[in-house]
């Protein structure tokens, strides 16, 4: 079944190609071929899940390698394992709530839809790409339409946002750009083949230069992930942009970082990696404690998802880094393979349920309320009970209430981190606890105590954002209540990749 | 003697006098056709160019005149830049009737023969005929709109610098040519190699003065936000791609032939990182945006002295620091080109260079919003866009012999630059106009943005053919 990766890569564009050949006024036809264009591509998907050999899960399957530079060692390669393919399920799911959920934009709406699918484009590319540079272009393309979500659909400081994210990220992705070309430099014969260079590390006799290499790729990624300190473009962005961007940003964008350091750093650095593991790992703690705290003291309900992702991604980090520190020992190994596939999961998990705690806040502030501030809400409760069990279940989630898709996600990390890091483990746990307490005084704030008499006529959820909430929700509980399956087959490509590593 | 070598400069030269005849003869209101005979001439050009690719590389008229595959790819370099600055000046004159415009298209093709000669020159006396050649029509040219105080100014500015330039350097090739006792730079490699060190800093300084003018090189730079502001939009494109194409092809070649590498190397590495540095950091703050490109062309000719500087020459082009070079001009003259091009045509229907004035350009005119997009994305160096690859080869060369320090200032650089170029996009997209009538570009200039959008695209997304054109140009005759 070759050429399925193709089709999902490259289907979005197709739409997106379709779409600039309506005409702006039309909107009706605009958001429904859109919306068509985004559910082929779910499907594709499944087909693509569907074609996959269950016999060698955790292997790179439908792999297709083409040359496409090759006087510069450069071809288009692409493959999918139990790491990357979910994460583009999640990214097509995400797209289609998405296109869903903006029905409302009423403003360019032909623009928007372009750009939202050439993000598509750009962020898939990013999971399936086995080329050091045809990652590096998928990774730079995102950000492009990223950049006119957020500048021109955004929020009142939308140009202050966007510039500073396209800044932050670019000058991350420049330093990974420079790893990049130390690690092909000193391939030889020289190529940017991500499998190749993986068999034959080139920088693994010069311990100081895969620093100097990992340098760079941490930078570029440490920025997308955003591990302290390199956190400061998230707030704004998250808190900017247009509902649908937020969704992205926060469920698919933040996940190219951690992506980065499984599925590059560590099977291609990993000496280097290992020896500042320590470090990534502290970065990380700090990030779980700092963002728990900050989003303790937020009062837009918005910005305290924005910080709240940030505790969320420093446990990803942590399992990540777990995982790097262990990887070389034996004794360890089960450990490393427990603490990435919770990382992994964990990546899953942030997706879904930080995609749904944006669009319900988006629900908030986009909708009759106009503000996300928490202060101004109460009582909701008995007001708009459908919106309210939504949001509910996704706060729950996301502290890690058992029995919902978080907790497994965490779980699974802090039991294979405590036995590489056991102190800053238990600091990591003063994050989730801090996470408990803001959310639950969010959702005190929000549905209980007495009604503030301005949202008397507050709608509850219409038919459209039950339809956008309903699928990520049951998705919280199934993988809640049942991991089995999805645990599986990331454990096995995790125990994959890891091998690599010995 | 085989004329055929010499065929696309006898063609230039042929079609540069029958244009002055034609100029002559025709009405005020037709000059256009000039520009039409011209851009076709230069088209022809390229066919002979070309077949010079394939040649094996030699010298002639007694050495002083190179025959190889660089220069002939400097031929096609500046053959393109030629049509595009034409199509470009034919859009700038429509409805703006000026006195000089037929001559503006003649010597637009004779300055194309210039910057051919100073890509082939092998002897210093050549090449400094070449580079005043070049530099007189560039005065005129940049003070061609005499009704214009700017433009003037922009002329008698750009002489002034230009002729202090010019002496500078023919002091340096007097020191050249006192210690090798020749003017052929094939025979000086030789002769100059047990010099002392100082000495070669001195000349190699000296030389770069009259170079460094021509690619707006920091400490050389002074004059060009205001002359590229000054002088009509379509010549100032021509000094950003043409002049700084042919400008780096003799630094190139008097570099590589006739100095032995040495301590010059570092002092044009500390003049690269700071021409970048200067250039992007007051470019941040202008609201011109002919001022702003002047201080994006000095920027990009840091970028480019890192290639000068790289000079591992390994074969691979992601090593050599000549292919990097190479590579980064073909992008930039159709990056800049276009860059300017979406220039006229906003003068045109906003009747402002102001970058504010912009706003809501995106919705008034999409097609060239959307190509400035791509040139802002390329000159950024984002991909898939075609400085990307040349940014990429160069930091690539310059990792490669060990200059890892100045990849790392390229890439700051290139960060910062982000900001002032996507402010343009920005304002394009973002802003809220306070007129928003559609507004037509015409079809010329239209097409002049499809072509260089579009080959901005193309040498970005399927860089193979072009990598390999340069891997065979950077190849220059070594005796």
């Amino acid at each position: 079944m070759t050429g399925v990766l193709s089709v999902v890569l490259w289907l979005p564009v197709a739409g997106a190609l379709i779409l600039l050949g309506i005409p702006r006024d039309r909107i009706r036809a605009l958001r429904s071929t859109a919306l068509a264009v985004a559910l082929l591509e779910l499907a594709a998907t499944i087909w693509a899940g569907a074609a996959v050999d269950l016999a060698r899960t955790g292997t790179l399957q439908l792999v297709e390698r083409v040359p496409w530079i090759p006087s510069i060692g450069i071809s288009y390669h692409l493959g999918a394992d139990g790491v990357s393919l979910p994460l583009v399920a999640l990214t097509a799911l995400l797209v289609v709530l998405c296109i869903v959920y903006s029905w409302r934009i009423e403003t360019r709406v032909k623009d928007y839809m372009i750009l939202l699918l050439l993000l598509e484009t750009g962020l898939v590319g990013v999971f399936l790409a086995l080329d050091l540079f045809l990652f590096y272009v998928f990774w730079e393309v995102s950000l492009v339409p990223m950049y006119f979500l957020i500048g021109i659909w955004g929020g009142a400081h939308r140009g202050y946002a966007a510039m500073k994210f396209f800044l932050y990220t670019l000058a991350g992705s420049l330093a990974m750009l420079l790893g990049i070309l130390v690690v092909y430099l000193h391939a030889s014969p020289r190529t940017f083949d991500l499998v190749d260079l993986i068999a034959r590390r080139p920088l693994a006799h010069d311990l100081p230069l895969a620093v100097l290499a990992f340098w760079g790729f941490f930078l570029g990624f440490a920025v997308k992930v955003p591990l302290f300190p390199f956190h400061t473009w998230l707030p704004d962005a998250y808190a900017e942009a247009p509902t649908a961007g937020s969704v992205l940003l926060a469920g698919v964008l933040s996940k190219l970082g951690a992506y980065g350091f499984i599925r590059i750093v560590l099977p291609l650095l990993p000496d280097a990696f290992r020896q500042l593991a320590g470090l990534v790992a502290v970065l990380a703690v700090i990030g779980a404690v700092y963002g728990a705290l900050v989003a303790l003291a937020q009062t837009d309900l918005k910005r305290m998802i924005a910080y709240s992702s940030i505790g969320h991604l420093g446990y990803v980090m942590l399992g990540v880094a777990a995982a790097a520190a262990a990887g070389g020992s034996g004794a360890l190994a089960d450990a490393a393979t427990k603490a990435l596939a919770g990382a992994t999961l964990q990546m899953l998990a942030h997706g879904i349920i930080t995609g749904a705690l944006f669009l319900i806040a988006g629900v908030l502030a986009d909708g009759q309320a106009r503000t996300g501030n928490l202060a101004e809400f109460g009582g909701l409760w008995a007001r708009v009970p459908v919106f309210a069990a939504a949001a509910f279940v996704a706060m729950l989630a996301s502290l890690g209430l058992p029995g919902l898709m978080g907790f497994v996600a965490e779980f699974l990390i802090f039991l294979g981190a405590y036995q590489v890091f056991p102190v800053l483990t238990v600091l990591a746990l003063v994050g989730v606890v801090l996470t408990v307490v803001y959310f639950l005084w969010a959702i005190y704030r929000l549905f209980f105590g007495p009604l503030n008499q301005r949202w008397a006529a507050l709608p509850d959820l219409d038919g459209r954002e039950r339809w956008v909430l309903a699928p990520l929700c049951g998705l919280m509980v199934i993988v809640g209540m049942y991991p089995g399956p999805l645990v599986a087959v990331i454990n096995a490509t995790v125990a994959n990749i890891l091998g690599l590593v010995r | 003697m085989n004329l055929g070598l010499i065929a696309p400069e006898l063609w230039l030269g042929l079609l540069g006098l029958g244009l002055l005849l034609v100029e002559m003869i025709t009405g005020s209101e037709s000059k256009r056709v000039v520009g039409w005979i011209g851009a076709a001439g230069l088209a022809l050009a390229l066919v002979p160019s070309w077949g010079l690719l394939g040649q094996p590389a030699r010298l002639m008229f007694g050495g002083a005149y190179a025959v190889d595959a660089f220069a002939a790819f400097f031929k096609i370099v500046a053959a393109v830049s030629g049509i595009l600055v034409l199509l470009a000046a034919m859009a700038f004159f429509r409805d703006r009737p000026a006195e000089h415009e037929g001559e503006v298209y003649v010597l637009i093709v004779f300055m194309v023969l210039g910057l051919v000669a100073m890509a082939a020159a092998a002897d210093l006396i050549l090449l400094f005929l070449a580079i005043e050649f070049v530099s007189l029509i560039s005065y005129v040219l940049a003070g061609s709109l005499k009704a214009d105080a700017k433009s003037s100014e922009a002329g008698v500015k750009y002489f002034f610098f230009g002729a202090v330039a010019s002496a500078t350097m023919l002091y340096g090739f007097s020191y050249l040519y006192g210690a090798g006792g020749s003017t052929n730079l094939y025979q000086l490699g030789p002769r100059l190699a047990g010099l002392p060190t100082p000495f070669l800093v001195v000349a190699a300084v000296l030389v770069l003065a009259g170079l460094g003018f021509k690619t707006s090189l920091v400490p050389f730079h002074q004059w060009t936000p205001d002359v590229y502001e000054g002088a009509p939009t379509p010549v100032t494109a021509l000094l950003s791609v043409g002049s700084k194409a042919a400008a780096f092809a003799a630094l190139l070649r008097v570099l590589y032939v006739a100095l032995p590498p040495g301590a010059w190397v570092s002092v044009l590495a500390v003049l690269a990182a700071v021409t970048m540095s200067v250039g992007n950091l007051l470019a941040l703050s202008q609201q011109n945006i002919k001022r702003m490109l002047a201080y994006s062309s000095i920027a990009h000719a840091g970028y480019m002295m890192i290639g000068v500087v790289a000079l591992a020459a390994s074969p691979t082009p992601m090593g050599s620091g000549v292919t990097a070079v190479l590579y980064y001009l073909l992008a930039y003259v159709f990056t800049n080109t276009g860059a300017f091009g979406v220039v006229i045509a906003a003068e045109r229907l906003l009747g402002s260079d102001a970058i504010p004035d912009y706003a809501g350009f995106g919705r008034r005119a999409p097609l060239a919003a959307f190509a400035m997009t791509v040139f802002m994305l390329s000159l950024t160096g984002i991909p898939p866009t075609a400085l990307f690859w040349g940014k990429l080869s160069l930091f690539g060369a310059a990792l490669q012999s060990g200059l890892g320090w100045l990849a790392v200032v390229g890439i700051l650089n290139s960060a910062l630059s982000l900001y002032y170029y996507l402010g343009v996009v920005r304002v394009m997209y973002v802003q809220v106009p306070a007129d928003t009538a559609p507004a037509s570009e015409g079809l010329l200039t239209r097409a002049l943005l499809v072509a260089a959008a579009g080959a901005t695209l193309v040498l970005g997304i399927y860089p193979e053919p072009f990598v390999r054109l340069v891997q065979h140009a950077s190849l220059l005759l070594r005796v």
